[in-house]
């Protein structure tokens, strides 16, 4: 069955069986190996995509179902050179360590920031109940999404005064400081 | 940027500072490659397991459906395995069952195929002809020894027993029971255990091939040294013919410290059959079923004490359910009964520790080892003597800490870098413990008459962990690092201490970068790979920063010495120096083994001396809610204050004790392997049930920098398994403060705690081996 989408702002169009797991179109038929698999059953997270901006588990979605829909998986969040808000505070504030569910937690905060610019902690942690993390203790991705909140709003704010972010963009790398 | 470019080399400084993790970007992109994300090898297949369904049993047969179409399908069976051992510490667990069956999900038949489909049909034409035996699954009919169900290897365990291995520990006074009735308060108490399975995010998985230098392996592991030494064994071969690397690894925990030499082995069979590579990951079910848990344990304490609660005797007997094979189930006991004495000043010990095999799937290596299980014993064990003496908990255990100067059970004296007295101490400030316990139980009084049916406790735990292996582990291992120079003044660590999310690659990075002044950005860090880099001993034990770290400091020494003499000789950058140097020698390389500190004294005959070059010290305070009607626990917050020597990355340091206590909480409250018959009901991550980010609890993470001279970076100690220790004793105290329930047996499920507040689960009815 063909099926189109828009996946991380390009139109993709494949010809797969409907009811595969978009999971594992994402992995096997893209190769995007961003997006992990941890359990297989909707309860991990750590597969967690955007579809039409809202977070889901690609473990529990039928390629289907994504027809005429936009996707956007971690690798739609930044770029080596221009690391989302998001990554960049993972990398700098401790939300990483196995990396593991990295992914799927910063597609999952992605989701809460594009629609509540200044989170309390407790809509963090609520935003992020369906993404498991064995390592953190979540406090360090608590502060890590708190962190990308003010960065957000700081580019957000240097894009209305200056129209463009790209030189705040510039001077902190993701590389070791 | 970059310091060879600098007339000296940027002083780099960065010890103490949470710079970036190295492969954080990576991480964030997504572009990190863990096992399963592995691009394919050209004609790979893929490789599964079928395993045994009963617990015990004698192999009749095994069929392959005559229907089913096998002409795709590679099948290994025992016999085609060319010596049938996991190499570890006994040998006695076979790589596939041939003739009998010790434990449920046993492995028998390995199967590949190209079709993932059809391997799992072909799982379902393999039919397995078993003899049922009668089982043993619990460690009481273990130790009562009628039904013997594990034989000892040559030199191992005692015959004709299920004892797979007892130690005894005694100090002072020979006739402990003498003391005991010279003491003026005595007081018994049995605390129990149950399994905790890692649960690491990634499952478990390997990728092998064979060509003409031998056997290749890519995977998700602790230990790439195991896993070389388990494939030499099985396949017979020679060390240089098997090539392991680790790929990027989400989490291990110490799940993956023994376990992947199974697996390992299984994919390298598969492959060598078929002469195609052959990737096996496991699905969550199977990792949790056939994988290797916690070691449950039951600890039997009585002590004495004086009139004022000076502690004089303890009595204790540790027994740990090992499952049905050695694994490494000796190291876990030894640990075990290493910190069971607690933070304690003991003048007078007899302690007994015991594993037993069962007809269990077995159990190994977990974060804290066997400590958690005894320093929860030893932590109930105190709060329920203050509550007999009818003094604060903490009262108590500030009475009886160990300070400098101080010997433990084992007879070591403790030189220096003892932080209990201050971690407690900043634990009750940081807390404001006596006050907020004051505040608490005024709350609670209002909320009983007010008729609410929710009760606020604060309860503490005070606790060690040795770092670095156990006794004269560090000296029999000898562990090695190497650094070389590389072109532009760069520098490259070669280590086996693998990075598995706790920061080991920036950590090292950090360390090399002070002791030779080369910028972190220009140090990098080898796969750990067994033909690239030298054996630095596994990736356990709270070893890595301290043990390995400090060998890492060593090498990047000696090579910033001789490039900066070369500078002071010759003149130039110091990259131009190193630039010169690489042409003179043509390579410069500094390769160091660990030496232990020269104190350090282990007697394994009389188990005494030095257990541990030292000790890390923690106190945690637990606040929680619990719902008198539901009996729900709810931690609030978790005051964390723990002593890391020297904080290398303070942040990574935070996200160890942080997450650390989280799963330790999870062992407390939510996580409970079920068992029935040998099987386990809940082999799902919907039923087995870690914390979420909604269950944790705020932390307020306190590091405390009390150096270890002899640590790297100024003194850093080993902290990894540390938080693992004292969290559950500390909400079990605060749930008692909570609801005047003292539970003695994990976990506080609300079922439990209901059970326990009808007096159903009295701390000392369930197992009596001495009776």
């Amino acid at each position: 069955m063909l099926i189109r989408f828009r996946l991380n702002g390009e139109t993709r169009e494949i010809d797969v069986a409907p009811m595969r797991r978009l999971l594992d179109v994402l992995r096997l038929d893209l190769r995007l190996t961003g997006t992990k698999e941890g359990c297989g059953e909707g309860e991990c997270g750590s597969c967690t995509v955007l579809l039409d901006g809202d977070a889901v588990n690609a473990c529990m979605v039928v390629i289907g179902q994504c027809d005429g829909r936009e996707i956007t998986s971690v690798e739609g969040l930044g770029s080596e050179k221009h690391l989302a808000p998001i990554q960049r505070a993972f990398v700098t504030d401790g939300g990483a360590q196995c990396g593991i569910c990295t992914p799927g937690v910063l597609v999952a905060a992605e989701s809460l920031l594009r629609r509540n610019a200044a989170p309390s902690d407790e809509q963090i942690r609520e935003a992020l109940a369906g993404n498991l993390c064995r390592c953190t203790g979540y406090e360090r991705i608590v502060e890590s999404v708190r962190v990308a909140a003010v960065e957000r709003a700081t580019l957000a704010r240097s894009k209305t005064s200056n129209g463009s972010p790209a030189s705040q963009r510039g001077t902190k790398s993701g590389a070791p400081q | 940027m970059t310091a060879p470019n600098e007339k000296e080399p940027k002083s780099a400084g960065v010890v103490g500072k949470s710079i970036s993790r190295s492969d954080g970007v990576a991480k964030v992109l997504g572009t990190a490659r863990y096992v399963d994300d592995l691009p394919a090898l050209p004609g790979e297949i893929h490789g599964a397991t079928v395993r045994s369904p009963v617990p015990r049993g004698r192999i009749r047969s095994v069929r392959f459906d005559p229907s089913f179409d096998w002409s795709d399908v590679i099948v290994v069976q025992a016999s085609d395995v060319p010596v049938n051992v996991v190499a570890l510490i006994a040998d006695d667990q076979p790589v596939l069952a041939a003739k009998q069956v010790n434990h449920a999900y046993e492995p028998i038949v390995l199967l590949a195929c190209a079709d993932r489909r059809k391997l799992t049909l072909a799982k379902l034409a393999v039919h397995l002809d078993i003899e049922p035996l009668v089982p043993v699954l619990d460690v009481a009919t273990a130790l009562e020894g009628s039904n013997v169900v594990w034989t000892a290897p040559a030199g191992f365990g005692e015959p004709n027993t299920n004892v797979v291995k007892r130690y005894v520990l005694t100090k002072g006074e020979v006739d402990v029971d003498a003391e005991l009735a010279r003491c003026a308060h005595v007081l018994s108490g049995a605390y129990s255990t149950h399994h905790q399975e890692q649960l690491y995010i990634e499952p478990q998985g390997v990728l092998s091939w064979w060509d003409d230098d031998g056997v290749h392996l890519v995977g998700s592991m602790q230990c790439p040294f195991y896993v070389h030494k388990a494939l030499v064994k099985a396949f017979a071969l020679e060390p240089h013919q098997v090539d392991v690397a680790q790929a990027v690894t989400g989490g291990g925990f110490g799940g993956k410290e023994e376990y992947p030499s199974i697996l390992a082995i299984h994919a390298a069979l598969l492959s060598r059959k078929s002469g195609r590579p052959v990737r096996m990951i496991y699905d969550r079910t199977e990792d949790i079923e056939a994988t290797t848990k916690r070691h449950p344990c039951l600890c039997e304490i009585t002590t004495g004490c004086d009139a004022d609660g000076t502690l004089r005797v303890l009595k204790m007997r540790v027994v740990m359910d090992a499952g049905a094979y050695v694994t490494l189930t000796p190291v876990v006991l030894s640990r075990g009964l290493l910190h069971a004495a607690g933070t304690y000043r003991w003048p007078n010990v007899f302690m007994e520790a015991i594993a037993v095999a069962t007809n269990t799937p077995p159990n190994g290596a977990f974060r804290g080892f066997g400590a958690p299980q005894t320093i929860w014993a030893i932590e109930r064990h105190m709060d329920a003597l203050a509550a007999y003496l009818g003094t604060d908990p903490m009262v108590l255990k500030r009475k009886n800490v160990l300070v400098e100067g101080d010997t433990t059970a084992t007879g070591q004296l403790l030189r220096t870098s003892v932080s209990s007295l201050e971690c407690l101490d900043k634990g009750s400030s940081a807390s404001r413990y006596v006050e907020r316990r004051a505040e608490i139980e005024k709350e609670n009084r209002r909320r009983a008459q007010r008729g609410e049916r929710k009760r606020l406790g604060i309860g503490a735990s005070i606790f060690m962990h040795g770092a670095g292996f156990t006794g004269s582990g560090e000296r029999v291992l000898q562990g090695k690092a190497a650094v070389d120079l590389l072109p532009g003044g760069r520098l490259r660590i070669r280590t086996a201490s693998t990075d598995i999310g706790q920061g080991t690659e920036t950590v090292f990075r950090q360390i090399a970068s002070d002791a030779c002044g080369v910028a972190v950005e220009d140090i990098d860090f080898a796969v750990p790979s067994t033909k690239v880099v030298p054996n630095s001993g596994p990736t356990v034990a709270s070893r890595t920063v301290m043990v390995v770290g400090s060998v890492v400091e060593a090498c990047a020494r000696e090579i910033g010495d001789r490039v900066k003499t070369e500078q002071v000789e010759q003149g130039g950058t110091f990259a131009e120096a190193a630039d010169r140097l690489l042409v003179k020698e043509g390579s410069v390389t500094a390769l160091h083994q660990y030496e232990p500190p020269p104190f350090v004294h282990w007697d394994d005959e009389a188990y005494k001396g030095d257990a541990y070059p030292c000790f890390a010290w923690m106190c945690d305070v637990a606040e929680v809610e619990v719902d008198l009607d539901t009996f729900e626990t709810d931690v609030k917050k978790l005051y964390l204050i723990g002593d890391v020597g020297k904080a290398i990355h303070p942040t990574m340091c935070k996200g160890q004790l942080e997450g650390g206590s989280l799963q330790a909480m999870g062992w407390a409250l939510f996580e409970e392997v079920v068992w029935k018959d040998g099987l386990i009901q809940n082999p799902r991550m919907t039923n087995y049930i870690i914390p979420t980010a909604l269950d944790a609890p705020v932390f307020d993470t306190t590091l405390v920098e009390c150096p270890f001279p002899y640590g790297p970076g100024g003194g850093a100690k080993g902290i990894g398994e540390l938080p693992m220790d004292g969290g559950a004793p500390a909400i079990a105290a605060a749930v008692e403060h909570a609801t005047g329930i003292a539970v003695h047996h994990l976990p506080l499920t609300p079922e439990r705690l209901f059970e326990a507040s009808l007096g159903r689960l009295s701390p000392t009815s369930t197992f009596h081996p001495a009776a």
